[in-house]
C-alpha cells in the first residue's frame, strides 16, 4: 500500500515494490517513426546514413571524415555477396588516413590501447599535445 | 593480402554500432551512464549490426584483422614517432610559406566562441557538409573542452598530476581528457582554405569585438577582419559577482575565485592545499558541487569548507523543499558547514583573513571565497550586430530554429530560444550546449529543424545524491515525488541509514531498530512517513497546468528516454503514481 503526504504544493508518495508490480495504466502517445524533428539513429527513414548520428562520435567529422564517409557509404550500399568487398580501395584510403592520427583513431583493442599508452606515458604524442596546446594561443 | 589491414575498420564499426557500447565512441557525450541526448541507436543501429552479422565473413575478417593489428604494436610505436615529426614538419613548412596569412580573410562557417556548443556545431557541420571549412574563434587560450568535470570528476581523481593532464574517469571506468579532441584533430587556421577535405581550425586567445551583419564580417580584438557565409554565436557567459564583493576592493578580489574555466580549477586546487578555510557563496549546482568536492578534500587535511546562500537549502531553486533539506544534510555529511538563509552584506579584510558580514548580523571568517552565484550571458556583440537581447532570460533572442538573423545562429548558454513544448527559455547546462550546438550546425547546413529533442542535466553531490533531470525543473512549480519505500522487514537497515552512520556495532543497530515501530504481521506493512524519511530513490514530476514539464530521476539511472517521452507527449495524467511505475524505481 502506498503512502502519501502533502507538504504545501508538493506531494510525496512512498511506494513499495509490490505497489509498483501491477502494470501501469498511464497512456503514452504513439511515436511517429518518420517524424522529421526527432533525433534519428544511424540510418534515416529514407535509407541514407545519418552522418550526424551521435553514435559515430567524431568519425565523420574529423580529418579522415571524408574517407570514412566514402568507405562506409560504399559498404552500406554494397550489394556484393561479401558485402563491402567492392570497397577495398575506400577502406584502404581510410585506414591510411587514420594511421596518420593515432591519437584520434586508436588502432588497437581498447584495453590494449590503455596499456600501451601507459607504456608510452612520456611519448612524443603526449608532449606534442602539451606543446601544441601552448602554441595554439 | 587483400584482407589484411584494409577492412581494419569493421571491428570499429561493430564496436561503434552495437547498442550498449555505442556511446563509448562519443567524444561529446559525457557521461555515458545515462542514455543522454544520443538519439535512438537501438533501432537503426541494430539494423546495421544485422548487416554486419549477416555478412558473416566480414565479422570473421574483423577478428582476423584485430589479431593482426595486435601483433603490430611496434608498427604503432613507430607511427607515433612519424606523426610527431610529421606535425613538426607541418609547422615549419607552414611558417615557411609566408604567402598564407595567419588568419583567412574569409571562412564559410565562422563560430564565435570555443566551448561545448561551438564544438558540437563544428562536428555537426562537418558531418553534414562534405569538406566544410569551419573556423572557431575563442577568447579562451585552451582548445574546446567540457566543463562538468572541473567541478566534479577532476577533484576526485587519484592522479597527482590531474591539474596538468585534466583527465578523469568516466562512469564506465574509462579514462578520458576533458578536451573534446586532441590538437591533431584541428587544422591550422592559415591552412583552412587550402586543406583538401576542409576541417576545423581554432583561433585561440582572440576575441570578436565587432560584428557587421549587413556586410557579413567580424572584427577581432587585434584588428583582423574575417568575412563569413554562416555564423554561429556561442559566446557562453561569464560568472556573476556579488555587488558586495565588487565594492570591496582589491584586497578582497585577490582572495576570490569566480569559477568557470580550466585556470580557475587549477588555481582553486592549489589554493585548497594552501589555506585553512574556503567559503563558497551560492547554493546551486556549481556551488554545491564545489562544496562537496572541497568537503571531501577537507577530510584528509586541515581545511574548513563553508557554504552559504540565501535559500533554505542546497539546490533550493531546483528541488522541492523537503528534498532540498534532505540534500543539505547530505552535503553537510560531506564535511561542509552549510549555512542557508545567508545573505552577504559586506566583505572586508582583517589581519590576513576575509570577514564576511551577513545581513542577519552573523560573521564568517575565512581565507578564500569562491563565488558561484550565476552566469551572465556574453551578449556584447548584440550592440554592433543589432541583435535582440531577451529582457526576461538574458541572452540573444532566437527563434525555435536558433536563428537570430538570416545567416546568424546562437547556441549554448547565450541563446534565449523558443522551445515548442516548454516555451521560451535559456538553459545553462552541458547537454543543452551539445544539443543546441548540434542543432545550430544542422540548421547552418540547411536542415531548418526546431529545438525538439529535450536536453538533460545531472548533478552529483556525494555518494548518496546523484540525479538526472530534464525539462523545467523549477522548485516554484507544484511537484509530485514518488519514492521507493522500504518495507518493515528492511527497517533495521533503513534505521541505520537514517541515523547516518553506516558503520555501527551490531548492538547499537538493534537498539535503533527497536525504536522504530514494526508491525507484528508477517506481510510487509508500510510505515507512516515521518520526519527524516529516507528519499533514497525515486522520480519527481514538476507540473504546469497539470502537465508534466520537468522530471528529476533521483538516484536512478538509465531512464532518461522514458522521462523525455513523457515531457514530449505533454499529456495530462490523472494519476502520476501510474506514470511513476514506468520508471521501475525499485530496481537499480
Amino acid at each position: 500500500m502506498s503512502y502519501c503526504r502533502q507538504e504545501g504544493k508538493d506531494k510525496i508518495i512512498f511506494v513499495t515494490k509490490e505497489d509498483h508490480e501491477t502494470p501501469s495504466s498511464a497512456e503514452l502517445v504513439a511515436d511517429d517513426p518518420d517524424d522529421p524533428y526527432e533525433e534519428q539513429g544511424l540510418i534515416l527513414p529514407n535509407g541514407d546514413i545519418n552522418w550526424n548520428c551521435p553514435c559515430l562520435g567524431g568519425m565523420a567529422s574529423g580529418p579522415c571524415g571524408e574517407q570514412f564517409k566514402s568507405a562506409f557509404s560504399c559498404f552500406h550500399y554494397s550489394t556484393e555477396e561479401i558485402k563491402g568487398s567492392d570497397c577495398v580501395d575506400q577502406f584502404r584510403a581510410m585506414q591510411e588516413c587514420m594511421q596518420k592520427y593515432p591519437d584520434l583513431y586508436p588502432q588497437e583493442d581498447e584495453n590494449e590501447e590503455e596499456k600501451s599508452s601507459k607504456d608510452l606515458e612520456a611519448t612524443p604524442v603526449e608532449d606534442s599535445v602539451a606543446k601544441e596546446e601552448k602554441g595554439s594561443s | 593480402s587483400l584482407r589484411c589491414g584494409t577492412l581494419a575498420l569493421l571491428p570499429l564499426f561493430s564496436h561503434c554500432l552495437s547498442s550498449p557500447t555505442v556511446l563509448q565512441c562519443h567524444h561529446l557525450r559525457y557521461p555515458s551512464r545515462a542514455l543522454t541526448s544520443s538519439g535512438v541507436p537501438g533501432k537503426a543501429g541494430s539494423n546495421l549490426l544485422l548487416y554486419l552479422i549477416v555478412g558473416g565473413t566480414v565479422t570473421g575478417t574483423g577478428v582476423y584483422v584485430y589479431k593482426t593489428l595486435r601483433e603490430n604494436k611496434e608498427r604503432f610505436t613507430s607511427r607515433v614517432t612519424t606523426v610527431t615529426t610529421r606535425s613538426q614538419e607541418k609547422e615549419s613548412s607552414a611558417s615557411a610559406s609566408e604567402a598564407r596569412p595567419e588568419v583567412p580573410s574569409h571562412v564559410p562557417f565562422l563560430l564565435i566562441g570555443g566551448g561545448t556548443a561551438a564544438f558540437a556545431a563544428a562536428r555537426s557541420i562537418r558531418a553534414r557538409d562534405p569538406g566544410a571549412r569551419v573556423l572557431i574563434v575563442s577568447e579562451d587560450p585552451a582548445l574546446p573542452y567540457m566543463r562538468p568535470p572541473l567541478s566534479k570528476e577532476l577533484w576526485f581523481s587519484d592522479d597527482p598530476h590531474v591539474t596538468e593532464t585534466l583527465r578523469f574517469k568516466q562512469w564506465n571506468g574509462k579514462e578520458r581528457s576533458i578536451y573534446f579532441q586532441p590538437p591533431s584533430f584541428y587544422v591550422h587556421a592559415r591552412d583552412l582554405p587550402f586543406v583538401e577535405n576542409g576541417g576545423v581550425a581554432v583561433l585561440s586567445g582572440r576575441k570578436v569585438v565587432h560584428m557587421d551583419v549587413r556586410g557579413n564580417t567580424v572584427k577581432l580584438n587585434d584588428g583582423t577582419q574575417i568575412s563569413y557565409d554562416k555564423c554561429l554565436i556561442a559566446t557562453g557567459g561569464s560568472p556573476r559577482n556579488l555587488p558586495a564583493i565588487e565594492r570591496a576592493g582589491k584586497d578582497v578580489q585577490q582572495r576570490l575565485t569566480l569559477f568557470r574555466k580550466i585556470e580557475d580549477f587549477r588555481s582553486l586546487e592549489k589554493i585548497s592545499r594552501q589555506v585553512k578555510s574556503i567559503t563558497i557563496i551560492g547554493g546551486g549546482f556549481l556551488g554545491s558541487e564545489l562544496a562537496c568536492a572541497l568537503g571531501r578534500r577537507a577530510q584528509t587535511r586541515n581545511l574548513e569548507v563553508i557554504q552559504l546562500f540565501p535559500e533554505n537549502g542546497n539546490m533550493g531553486k531546483v528541488l522541492p523543499e523537503y528534498l532540498s533539506n534532505w540534500t543539505t544534510e547530505k552535503v553537510r555529511r560531506e564535511g561542509v558547514n552549510v549555512m542557508p538563509n545567508a545573505v552577504v552584506k559586506s566583505v572586508s579584510v582583517s589581519g590576513n583573513r576575509l570577514v564576511i558580514k551577513l545581513k542577519d548580523g552573523r560573521k564568517v571568517e575565512t581565507d578564500h571565497i569562491v563565488a558561484a552565484v550565476g552566469l551572465e550571458p556574453n551578449v556584447e556583440l548584440a550592440k554592433s550586430a543589432g541583435l535582440e537581447v531577451d529582457s526576461d532570460f538574458g541572452g540573444f533572442r532566437v527563434n525555435a530554429e536558433l536563428q537570430a538573423r538570416s545567416n546568424i545562429w546562437v547556441a549554448g548558454d547565450a541563446a534565449c530560444f523558443y522551445d515548442i513544448k516548454l516555451g521560451r527559455r535559456r538553459v545553462e547546462h552541458h547537454d543543452h550546449a551539445v544539443v543546441s550546438g548540434r542543432l545550430a550546425g544542422e540548421n547552418m547546413t540547411g536542415a531548418a529543424k526546431p529545438y525538439w529533442h529535450q536536453s538533460m542535466f545531472w548533478s552529483d553531490l556525494g555518494p548518496d545524491v546523484g540525479y538526472e533531470a530534464i525539462g523545467l525543473v523549477d522548485s516554484t512549480l507544484p511537484t509530485v515525488g514518488v519514492f521507493a519505500k522500504a518495507t518493515a522487514k528492511d527497517t533495521p537497515k533503513s534505521a541505520t541509514e537514517q541515523s547516518g552512520t553506516g558503520i555501527r556495532s551490531e548492538s547499537e543497530t538493534e537498539a535503533e531498530a527497536s525504536e522504530v515501530p514494526i508491525s507484528p504481521s508477517s506481510s510487509p506493512t508500510p510505515q507512516v512517513p515521518k520526519e527524516g524519511e529516507d528519499y533514497g530513490k525515486g522520480v519527481i514530476f514538476y507540473l504546469r497546468d497539470k502537465v508534466v514539464v520537468g522530471i528529476v530521476l533521483w538516484n536512478i539511472f538509465n531512464r532518461m528516454p522514458i522521462a523525455r517521452k513523457i515531457i514530449k507527449d505533454g499529456e495530462e495524467h490523472a494519476d502520476l503514481n501510474e506514470v511513476a511505475k514506468l520508471f521501475n524505481i525499485h530496481e537499480d
